[in-house]
């Protein structure tokens, strides 16, 4: 019963916050509703019996990814509303169109396969964190290699074009660009 | 009594939303954050899965799908600074001349 109550509240304050993300003139208020619809996402997650990735959400979404929106937006200008034009109504329809047919395809894909078997069911008496553990570093370990070197090279190439030599850089390519374009 | 239908339909419901948000806005960061509500809408689909089919395999591709939002959030939001630097503007129409 609690579970029902549970995923009718979370529902619709995820859909409520991300509505709030998607329709806000304001980028701070943008932000914050997503750091909001992140923890509350993070609630269908200990619903579903998955607390290790409940608490991956809470930690690297609304910890770790909303913190670096917060500190990259210190460089934009946020107090002003942000402006927006939309020219070709025509092409917004049909992508609508397109992506309803999407989502229809998405909610029906699993109505076709029916024959599904679980690879690596759940032992009863073993938590979640554990087994998890289990099969991340036996099935999974290559994957999981695979992504600390993608996150390594994300952290050099986020140092590499935040820091301030990266401009002049490109300031010295720009010159270069118009002694081109002037044709000497 | 929740069933995996109303995990699916909860799933399409915050896909269309992320999918209206990236069609809409003109603004990148606004596009970031629709990105980020793609993938979670994914995300809650597969730990429903994972649950109902009582299958771990979910959870772990949600976990690898939350450290590619990571690595992406790091290096869109360093390209972004740098754009902002250089173009004043975070603006969508902005990128669309290539000055060839």
């Amino acid at each position: 019963m609690y579970e029902v109550i549970a995923f009718y509240v979370f529902a619709a304050l995820t859909i409520g916050m991300f509505g709030i993300v998607v329709t806000s003139r304001n980028a701070l208020y943008a932000m914050s509703a997503l750091a909001g619809g992140m923890i509350f996402i993070s609630g269908f997650f200990f619903i579903l019996d998955a607390e290790f990735l409940g608490v991956v959400q809470i930690v690297v979404y609304s910890g770790a990814i909303m913190a670096l929106y917060a500190f990259g937006m210190m460089f934009f200008d946020t107090t002003r509303d942000v402006s927006e034009k939309m020219r070709s109504k025509k092409i917004a329809y049909s992508l609508s169109i397109a992506s309803a047919v999407l989502v229809v395809a998405i909610l029906c894909a699993p109505l076709v396969g029916e024959s599904v078997e679980a690879l690596y069911p759940s032992i009863e008496g073993v938590g979640n964190v554990q087994m998890i553990g289990v099969v991340l570093f036996t099935k999974y370990l290559v994957p999981f290699e695979l992504a600390a070197i993608m996150l390594l090279v994300a952290m050099i190439s986020g140092i590499v074009l935040a820091s301030k030599k990266m401009d002049e850089y490109l300031a010295i390519e720009d010159e270069d660009l118009e002694d081109v374009k002037e044709g000497r | 009594m929740i069933t995996l239908t109303h995990y699916f339909i909860l799933t399409g419901i915050l896909f269309s939303i992320g999918l209206v948000g990236v069609m809409r806005r003109t603004n990148l960061l606004m596009l970031f954050f629709s990105t980020e509500i793609l993938l979670n809408a994914i995300n809650v689909g597969f730990v429903a899965v994972s649950k109902y089919y009582n299958d771990l395999s979910g959870q772990l591709f949600a976990f690898f799908i939350i450290a590619v939002a990571a690595s992406e959030v790091a290096v869109g939001l360093g390209l972004l600074i740098l754009w902002y630097k250089r173009n004043g503007s975070v603006d969508l129409n902005s990128l669309q001349m290539m000055k060839g």
